[in-house]
């Protein structure tokens, strides 16, 4: 029983109102079992890398269909690797090219998941590529 | 630690491995490392042994943060309260430690922590540190790990530390014994209801708070909650619980709230009510720990040795009965252990 739990944190940066595919993610997460912190939507670059240290997460999703992409996620990945908190995992999801997906891979996203991927696949994505702490 | 935790052999390993790894994490939160702070309230929360050597090392460091605790019924607005008193208290120059408590799925062991959300726009301010915490089964409002992890925040040097408790029913109340000052938040339209809450609730305020001031009904909320605690048997000795009126979304009543917790904190010392308090929460939280200590030692011994499985077995048959068998573990732990 003393084995770690999985603590992940789904994060919406930006002026970003979309929020349904975050909160199903959330839900999504909870039901396999995780510890999820959901942060609310409008939430800054340094807000969700501090939130995700002081919370000790193991991983971070982003959630973004505003178009704001290419700007805000390279940032938060920056500002893990600033803090040296690179080891968090981020990942995310949303309205995203899949022109812009090779850049924001490059910039230090593990995994991004467009629309209509299933909750299931996004589950087991996680559960295959995010080891808990040591 | 404690019931939950049930470590295998291999599993024991694998914990004094990491203790030579991480001993180091204590020294470097008293450096202000936020980082090692985070990993250790997680070795905390996951029950790893290593960390109670780090809070062995925290604890000449604690006992100095006024522990404020937030109760109250769900959607009582208790989290945008704990934002609220938290910028109220970093105006005043004091820093704020947050430890919010959601409860765990008993179906799927996840949880969804939403507390952060009222709070996330203090998630950068340096004086600022919190921490979301699921009850992972346990009961009484708080997580197993809260009261260590408030150790941990009030040794970082944090002037205040604020506990969120999931939202009560009526028996959660185990912040009684972790806070100085209980804070119970209630919210208008209870209507009839508010007789039907448990004399336990009014009994563990130090402060009452009717939130939601802005909704109809909220005077009479008010006048109704300070009849019911004129009733208290208790009344007229010592300190006496005030309510006071909030609405936390329009940041309303939170100046005179939080200049509330500072006359009790106040009334604590100058009356000398404080040492009694910190004498039942020292005795309180000893216990605890030597419940749990004693509970996981016999528990594991007798798991890796197969008596667990045999007594079980046996209570099958009827051929042994549980009282018996743990007369026979204890009188044998009592002689063999150290
Ligand atoms: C519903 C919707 C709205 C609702 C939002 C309600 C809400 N609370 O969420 C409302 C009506 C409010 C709205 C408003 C607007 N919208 Co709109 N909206 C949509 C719509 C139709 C569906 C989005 C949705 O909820 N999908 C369902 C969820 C479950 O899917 P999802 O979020 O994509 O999530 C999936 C994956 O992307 C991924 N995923 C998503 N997040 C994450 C996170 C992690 C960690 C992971 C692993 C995976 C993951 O997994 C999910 C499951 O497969 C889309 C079009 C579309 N088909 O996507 C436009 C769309 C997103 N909206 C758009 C626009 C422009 C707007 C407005 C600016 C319109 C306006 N001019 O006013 C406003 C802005 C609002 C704001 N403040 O940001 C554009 C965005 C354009 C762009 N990115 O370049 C879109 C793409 C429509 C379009 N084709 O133009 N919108
Ligand atoms: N009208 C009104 N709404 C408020 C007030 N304070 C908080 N709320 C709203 O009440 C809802 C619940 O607030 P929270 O702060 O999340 O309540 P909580 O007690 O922490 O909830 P749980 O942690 O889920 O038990 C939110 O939508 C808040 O915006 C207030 O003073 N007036
Ligand atoms: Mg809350």
């Amino acid at each position: 029983m003393a084995e770690r739990k999985l603590r992940v944190m789904v994060g919406k940066p930006g002026l970003d109102g979309h929020d349904r595919g975050a909160k199903i993610i959330a839900r999504a997460f909870r039901d396999a079992g995780f510890e999820v912190i959901y942060t609310g939507l409008h939430q800054t670059p340094e807000q969700i890398v501090a939130a995700a240290i002081q919370e000790d997460v193991d991983c971070v999703g982003l959630s973004i269909l505003s178009g704001a992409h290419n700007t805000l996620l390279p940032r938060i990945c920056e500002l893990f690797r600033e803090k040296q908190a690179d080891d968090i995992i981020i990942f995310g999801g949303g309205v995203i090219p899949d022109d812009d997906i090779p850049g924001l891979k490059a910039a230090g996203l593990k995994e991004v998941f467009t629309p209509g991927t299933s909750t299931e696949d996004i589950v087991k994505w996680v559960k295959d590529n995010v080891p808990p702490r040591a | 630690m404690g019931e939950g935790q049930r470590p295998s052999p291999g599993l024991r390993k694998q914990c004094c491995l990491r203790e030579r790894r991480t001993m180091a994490l204590a020294e470097k939160i008293l450096t202000g490392d936020i980082r090692s702070a985070a990993r250790l309230m997680r070795d905390i929360d996951d029950g790893f042994r290593s960390a109670v050597d780090e809070l062995k090392i925290l604890y000449p460091h604690t006992g100095k943060a006024f522990i404020i605790g937030i109760t109250g019924p769900p959607g009582a607005g208790k989290s945008t309260l704990v934002d609220q008193i938290t910028a109220a208290y970093r105006r005043r120059g004091k820093t704020v430690g947050i430890v919010a408590i959601d409860p765990t799925s008993p179906f799927t062991g996840g949880a969804i922590l939403g507390d952060r959300i009222r709070m996330n726009r203090h998630a950068d301010d340096p004086g600022v540190f919190i921490r979301s915490l699921a009850t992972r089964g346990h009961l009484g409002g708080l997580s197993r790990s809260t009261g260590d992890v408030v150790n941990v925040l009030d040794a970082m040097g944090m002037d205040v530390v604020i506990v969120e408790t999931v939202g009560v029913g009526q028996d959660e109340i185990d912040i009684v014994s972790m806070a100085h000052t209980t804070t119970v938040v209630m919210v208008p339209g209870l209507g009839d209801d508010i007789q039907a809450i448990k004399a336990g609730i009014l009994e563990i305020g130090d402060v009452f708070v009717v939130n939601k001031a802005d909704r109809a009904d909220a005077d009479r909320t008010v006048r109704e909650l300070a009849t019911m605690l004129e009733m208290n048997p208790d009344r007229g000795k010592g300190w006496q619980p005030k309510v006071l009126k909030t609405e936390a979304s329009r940041n309303r009543g939170i100046e005179e709230l939080v200049d509330e917790f500072e006359s009790h904190r106040v009334y604590l010392h100058d009356s000398g009510a404080i040492h009694h308090l910190l004498e039942e929460k020292n005795a309180k939280q000893f216990l605890e720990i030597l419940r749990e200590r004693l509970f996981s030692e016999v528990f594991s011994h007798i798991e890796v040795n197969g008596r667990f499985r045999e007594i079980v077995a046996g209570m099958m048959t009827r051929e042994k009965d549980p009282y018996s068998a743990v007369e026979e573990i204890v009188a044998e732990r009592l002689r063999t252990g150290s």
